[in-house]
């Protein structure tokens, strides 16, 4: 093979064969090798490149599990019986899948903590920030037809209650939503569509998000924790002074963040997979049954906070209005942070009050949502949806009359 | 390249424009139909538009006081039989109703009355909360130890705490507004109900 000679060179060999023919070098050299990060990412940039392996631990974990599953209301629940039962290693199979839902809502709300911490939504970056909360949007819409699936008695009722939200639309809900479910009911209809769109069309859909994500990413490049722009800092070599190449460094920086991350994984996985009733909740080791509501309807922890909204409006179609607007208020951010710097290290007191809080609230609608809907809990789940709320259209006013400190000129790191 | 153009020797870029448009455009119409057999797809099949046929209920073997739940088009339906002293409990609570004439309400104009049925005795209600779809749980007996000693029996919805009366009419208080609706029913005779049909006009409303 090397000894081809219509090169004079005589280099390249199958490699050069490849390159005139697919551009490997110069992809490689455009993302990768060439490609310039900061060189000050701390420990909160590790969750991007987790939320993809989790995307990827889904795929596989899902392509086996479809092996095995039988779509269908009599023939669903006792699938899954069987695939934990008597499938080699299917108990392993299933509780990656399920154990990875959790996962990735665990990695996405740090990577999007992340995001507002340091102002990663903040211009030049406003499209990677939607594009960011589209693939958040197709997540949420995956996992609650993923949820369905196993046709658990939760499963039923919380199909009934999410698609239920959709006939609070005033004069076209109740048609919508028995075009959803294809039946007067949650039925055999309802499960085999929803189990087409989480098997084929949405991760097509999360897939092609993801990849305009990673675009929109190498093209306005990485913020970082001090919300500097380090393309504008060049060297006499035209690479950014502050800028180090994303392979050899970040790669081999983020598969110790896969060590560390599969620790905790793999501890949830083999221990307790079904994180006391969080991550599975308990009705859903029953058959679906449309006659037996489980005494309380509470969804997997990760749409709690928004549960918690729904459940803390007396009316439902205005219940159902604000647990839309908490979402949709997050691709507005870049517009409503009108802070002169990015990061908050040198924004006032009150961003990080606010941010404070805003956490904060997040976590407490997040217990309240699962919590039962009376008292006392009412109360405090209206006061937190108030402060969650606050956080978003409260900022163009407090970041504006807040006193910031001056902006380094290059990026601050202990290295 | 001069053989290919216009007599004028000059390319017409609107005549291009246009019938560029109008290519897309017919295209596009194309396009929209084509999605018709698909979005119609999700609606209910034939198979389950016939098996939401109407159900015939025998009422001969039901107590005053107790309920049943036949389900109709896979709702559960609630069909009580009320004692006198729960139809007379509905006169006394309007003032904690949210909707007590059920002016809002979803039902048949035949039902949209003080007891909201067609025979007072009988209340046919679908099972499932206005709010989020739960089913309500019987509490007939009034003064029931959870719900207060002011309870007049009724409905008591476990996912979000919505209270309903003996006419399965919401109370302030409840997250859902909307009263319990009610399908079309009708009698086909003395003890056979008949839900998912309207009684025919001979008949008439109770």
């Amino acid at each position: 093979m090397a000894a081809s000679s219509h090169d004079a060179a005589g280099k390249g060999g199958f490699r050069a064969w490849l390159n005139k023919r697919l551009p490997v070098d110069e992809f490689v050299e455009s993302q990768l090798t060439g490609y310039f990060a900061p060189k000050n990412f701390n420990i909160w940039y590790f969750f991007g490149a987790l939320s993809l392996l989790v995307f990827v631990i889904q795929i596989l974990s899902g392509i086996f599990l479809t092996m095995h599953y039988k779509v269908g209301e009599a023939t669903a629940f006792d699938s899954v019986e069987y695939i934990m039962r008597e499938v080699e290693w299917g108990w392993f199979i299933r509780y990656l899948h399920s154990t990875g839902a959790s996962f990735f809502f665990i990695v996405v709300y740090l990577h999007m903590f992340r995001a507002l911490m340091y102002g990663s939504y903040r211009a030049p970056r406003e499209l990677l920030w939607i594009f960011g909360m589209f693939v958040y949007l197709a997540l949420m819409a995956e996992a609650f037809m993923g949820y369905v699936l196993p046709w658990g008695n939760m499963s039923y009722w919380g199909a009934q209650v999410i698609v239920n939200l959709f006939g609070t639309i005033p004069v076209i809900g109740p048609g919508l939503v028995e075009w959803i479910r294809g039946d007067y009911g949650i039925a055999d209809s309802t499960l085999n569509r929803f189990f087409s769109l989480h098997v084929v069309a949405v991760p097509f859909a999360l897939a092609f998000l993801i990849l305009m994500h990673l675009v929109a990413l190498r093209q306005t490049g990485s913020n970082n924790p001090d919300g500097i722009e380090i393309k504008q800092n060049l060297g006499a070599d035209g690479k950014p002074v502050d800028g180090i190449p994303f392979h050899p460094y970040y790669t081999v920086k983020d598969l110790v963040g896969v060590g560390a991350f599969l620790i905790f994984f793999c501890i949830v996985l083999f221990f307790v997979p079904t994180f006391g009733g969080l991550f599975l909740e308990k009705p859903n080791f029953e058959p679906a049954n449309p006659l037996s509501t489980p005494a309380h309807i509470a969804p997997v922890w990760y749409f709690t906070p928004f549960y918690a909204m729904l459940r803390a409006v007396p009316d439902q179609q205005l219940g159902a209005l604000l647990m839309l607007l908490a979402i949709v208020v997050f691709f507005f951010l870049p517009w409503l942070d009108r802070s002169p710097v990015k990061s908050i290290r040198y924004k006032g007191l009150l961003s990080k009050l606010f941010l404070g809080a805003f956490v904060i609230a997040f976590v407490v609608l997040g217990y309240l949502g699962m919590a039962p809907a009376e008292g006392l809990y009412v109360l405090l789940a209206r006061i937190f949806t108030v402060v969650y709320f606050a956080f978003f259209l409260l900022m163009p006013w407090y970041t504006r009359i807040e006193k910031t400190a001056p902006v380094p000129q290059r990026v601050t790191s202990h290295a | 390249m001069s053989d290919t153009v216009h007599d004028s020797g000059e390319v017409d870029l609107s005549r291009r424009k246009f019938l560029t448009a109008a290519t897309a455009a017919t295209g596009a119409v194309g396009a929209g139909f084509t999605l018709v057999p698909f979005i119609a797809s999700w609606k209910p099949s034939e198979r389950a538009r016939a098996m939401g046929a109407p159900v015939e209920i025998d009422l001969s073997k039901l107590e005053p006081g107790q309920m049943i739940t036949p389900s109709w088009r896979k709702q559960p339906i609630y069909v009580v039989r009320r004692t006198p002293e729960l139809l007379a409990s509905l006169e006394k609570h309007d003032a904690n109703l949210k909707d007590p004439q059920s002016g809002a309400s979803n039902q048949p104009a035949y039902t949209k009355n003080a007891q909201r049925s067609l025979r007072p005795e009988f209340l046919v209600l679908f099972g499932t909360c206005t709010h989020l779809g739960c089913l309500p749980k019987e509490r007939f007996k009034p003064g029931d130890a959870q719900l207060g000693t002011d309870w007049p029996g009724g409905f008591f919805c476990p996912c979000h705490g919505s209270r309903f009366d003996m006419a399965g009419r919401v109370f302030n208080g409840s997250p859902a507004s909307l009263n319990l609706a009610i399908p079309p029913h009708s009698f086909a005779s003395d003890t056979k109900l008949v839900i998912g049909v309207d009684p025919t006009p001979a008949k008439g409303a109770a």
